[in-house]
């Protein structure tokens, strides 16, 4: 933890969350070695995390182009040889796990069941873990695929600002969202970003006397805004289920939300295994291989943040992302909870994350919040900023604001 | 206390359990049903994931940990037996102790599956052994003290473990025809009874630690939870005593009838206030915060699924407290059952749907959605009821025989010389080593 934060926020704050962050304080060093190898290419262009800070503003920066080397590599592997692999795999593993048999598949299944918790390995433990995942995720996905393990860097504390003013509600983040990050597609179809509709008019005179009916049945002329008395819309205050065909609507503003990477954050504390922690870099992580799935930090988050994989995910071949990171976009398995992690495949390696580069408008800002020259900071010096649900002492480092 | 009869303690047990009645058999088989439709439910459920249940990502928490909270209580509710018999040296109710354990033994194990149902990765609940305990290959970490959750684990599996020491101690003593030893015997009950309230009070924790949630936000919890565990527990225990009174020679005195009901009717009727009080509570200033009991009392937006359940609920309680109240009825032993039916349902209903379900509605972000439970669902619950209703009859059933007599320990050598036709004497008549003609 950087000076910085320590002058923001008293020690004893952190009093309960103190253990959670002895072992995962130390940064960890050679942990990228094979990433950077196999990256060096692949990240053109993107400037490396040191330079984070210096990002030109993200709406005069160019497209991006991610992936592009990528798909080269992996169209190099035939699909016929990729098919009969994906087959062989299946059986021989659904086989192997009944009888015990010697195979990659089983073999790969026991290990990662025998894993321990990512904080508490060794570095050649964890080495091991992630190639074993990539070694798993190749042969799955039909396609190369490499799984970062780059710890959270010295000095930088991640954190987020968006500008309300400006979304126009399309939603292009959190198709990109769901696309840089592997979620699941359908049954579970899982979204890490919703963006709320609000309506603009509290005041509708449609509405008038539909309020308070009253006992007496006495009209009062009270209306309680325009979403008093609407059919069950399903939504209190705005709704995320929102789909016109044009956007923005005259009617309305939006208001998106995902995960705030609070600095107390109360999924963090509830957690009986600790399989969900805050990283030195402000980020809230999850090991995916360690959760138990009892759901504690679903009900403890109060920005409804967490998602759950109900079921095997839904993930085709073609839409994997394979540039993926132990505790990021790595394909998830049945039965864990998931959520945003600022994109920190990307983010860790000096890049935006997915959301913001695809922001039409703008809205969204990123990067280091010790460093005074970064987007985020300048927002926060200038902008009219606020948080949300700041009663309950979560500290977010999501910021929304307005010009 | 030997080997040779601990061992025979354990066969003659078993052999117990498994033999009775026509209508014993029946029962086990009702049973079995049931636990035969959990174990394709829980297949299911295991090979196509938490999916098979009607539970998503807005109400994350549904029938089973309705069940699950509603049965800690009931464990809980085995002190109301046992502090009397120990600490107000009842007489009548040490004479049904070990009842009163052998339902805290089946609760906890049915709290237990519940728990493991609820799970999406049931088989890593390894992670949870702490990271100190020298098991070789297991090498789990313990998010303790922060997480609830971990002290609910340890309070549930130790007052298991106390309940299951308390309950065979006892019964093995009976069996071998001697008195409990108190230096061991009474230390460890007296920690049970301090126990059964950690175990509720730690899951009440477990739930109101959670300002998400701001039905569950209040610290009126605990109490509510350990009123009406007292209320819905002893209601339970009198049901199955009832029962075991017509089916068996096992004399349960009426004393222990009118103090469990007395139990039951003070109860009940401070869990009556508590609840009007939060009613009062939310209900006048109506903001925000009480959307989720009002979507539970009056419905909201069009979607009333659980109102009707609280309705129930609340007529149920209320009608057996003043039912309860009417001396000539509680002390009814024919009505009585009857009346704890109601109180239990009652319970059962505000306890768990009433009120971990509309914990989640509205979510954080105020979305509204109804939930109501799969096929699979209850299948799966009906099971985990079916598994402990199951060891309460087994464990009852043995309790019982050993209290009247009918299983005891018996020296195996008196046994040999029984089963071995006697040797002939050559002289005819007693042999001499029988006869005590050869001295001895």
């Amino acid at each position: 933890m950087s000076d910085n934060k320590k002058n923001k926020f008293k020690i004893s704050d952190y009093l309960a969350d103190i253990t959670d962050f002895v072992k995962s304080a130390k940064p960890k060093e050679n942990a990228s070695a094979n990433f950077d190898e196999v990256m060096g290419e692949a990240t053109d262009g993107f400037p490396r995390p040191e330079l984070l800070g210096k990002i030109p503003d993200s709406e005069a920066r160019t497209e991006s182009s991610s992936g592009s080397a990528w798909n080269a590599l992996n169209n190099q592997e035939s699909s016929g040889r990729r098919d009969f692999l994906m087959k062989a795999g299946v059986f021989a593993g659904a086989a192997a796990l009944l009888s015990g048999a010697n195979d990659a598949e089983a073999r790969t299944t026991w290990a990662e069941w025998f894993q321990g918790n990512y904080r508490l390995m060794s570095d050649k433990e964890r080495k091991e873990s992630v190639k074993r995942l990539e070694a798993r995720y190749t042969e799955e996905y039909g396609k190369k695929t490499f799984v970062d393990d780059m710890p959270a860097e010295k000095d930088v504390l991640f954190g987020y600002a968006l500008n309300i003013q400006k979304c126009i509600g399309c939603r292009r983040c959190v198709k990109a969202c769901v696309k840089e990050n592997n979620q699941s597609r359908q049954d579970p179809e899982i979204e890490w970003i919703r963006v709320i509709r609000m309506e603009k008019g509290t005041f509708n005179k449609g509405d008038m006397d539909k309020g308070y009916s009253g006992l007496s049945g006495e009209k009062h002329g009270i209306q309680v805004g325009g979403f008093a008395h609407k059919p069950a819309g399903v939504v209190l205050e705005g709704q995320h289920y929102y789909d016109p065909k044009l956007v923005p609507e005259k009617d309305a503003f939006y208001f998106p939300i995902q995960c705030q990477q609070c600095e107390k954050p109360p999924c963090v504390k509830v957690c009986p295994v600790r399989t969900t922690y805050r990283d030195p870099d402000g980020i809230v992580v999850i090991d995916y291989n360690w959760c138990i799935g009892c759901r504690m930090c679903m009900g403890a988050c109060p920005y409804w943040a967490r998602r759950f994989n109900w079921g095997p995910p839904n993930l085709s071949k073609e839409e994997m992302n394979p540039k993926t990171h132990y505790f990021g976009n790595r394909p998830r398995m049945n039965g864990v909870v998931e959520k945003c992690t600022f994109c920190l495949q990307r983010t860790r390696r000096g890049r935006y994350t997915a959301c913001v580069e695809v922001c039409p408008v703008g809205a969204r800002k990123f990067g280091n919040l010790l460093d005074p020259n970064s987007e985020v900071r300048k927002v926060l010096d200038r902008k009219k900023v606020f948080r949300l649900r700041v009663d309950l002492n979560t500290y977010p480092k999501f910021f929304y604001f307005i010009d | 206390m030997s080997i040779r009869s601990i061992i025979y303690f354990g066969i003659d047990l078993f052999i117990c359990s498994w033999r009775g009645s026509l209508f014993y058999y029946g029962w086990l088989a009702f049973l079995g049903f049931f636990i035969m439709l959990a174990v394709w439910g829980n297949f299911e459920q295991l090979t196509k994931g938490m999916i098979v249940t009607n539970l998503n990502d807005q109400v994350t928490w549904g029938m089973y940990l309705s069940n699950f909270v509603f049965l800690v209580g009931v464990a809980a509710a085995a002190v109301t037996i046992v502090f009397p018999a120990y600490f107000l040296k009842n007489k009548h109710m040490k004479h049904v102790v070990v009842l009163g354990e052998i339902v805290a033994i089946a609760a906890v194990i049915m709290c237990l599956l519940f728990v493991v149902n609820h799970m999406g990765r049931p088989d890593r609940a390894w992670h949870m052994t702490p990271s100190w305990l020298p098991v070789p290959i297991f090498h789990g970490i313990y998010n303790w003290p922060n997480s609830m959750l971990t002290w609910d684990v340890i309070v549930l599996n130790g007052y298991l473990a106390l309940n299951v020491f308390c309950a065979f101690y006892y019964m093995y003593m009976k069996y071998l025809g001697r008195e409990v030893n108190k230096l061991i015997y009474l230390p460890v009950v007296y920690l049970a009874c301090v126990w059964a309230l950690s175990i509720h009070t730690v899951t009440a924790f477990l739930i109101n630690t959670m300002p998400a949630r701001p039905m569950w936000h209040h610290s009126i919890l605990p109490i509510k939870f350990i009123t009406t565990a007292f209320a819905a527990g002893p209601s339970l225990i009198i049901i199955a005593f009832s029962i075991i009174k017509k089916v068996t020679k096992f004399e349960i005195g009426k004393e222990v009838f009118d103090f469990l009901s007395k139990v039951v009717l003070w109860c009940l009727g401070i869990a009556l206030f508590l609840i009007l009080s939060e009613l009062v509570t939310e209900f006048y200033a109506n903001t925000e915060h009480s959307f989720s009991l009002r979507y539970l009392v009056t419905g909201m937006y069009g979607l009333w699924g659980l109102v009707p359940w609280f309705w129930t609920a609340m007529v149920l309680m209320i009608g057996g407290f003043v039912l309860l109240l009417i001396p000539k009825i509680r002390k009814n032993l024919m009505l009585l059952p009857f009346i704890c039916g109601m109180v239990f349902v009652g319970i059962w209903i505000d306890k768990g749907m009433g009120f971990v379900i509309p914990g989640f509605i509205p979510s954080p972000i105020g979305e509204f959605s109804e939930y109501t439970p799969s096929l699979i669902e209850i299948v799966n619950s009906l099971g985990n009821w079916a598994v402990g209703f199951m060891v309460f009859t087994m464990l009852a059933k043995c309790a019982i025989a050993i209290s009247t007599g009918e299983v005891r320990y018996r020296d195996p050598k008196s046994i040999v010389t029984q089963s071995v036709d006697p040797p002939s004497f050559k002289g005819g008549g007693t042999p001499p080593w029988q006869s005590g003609r050869w001295g001895a």
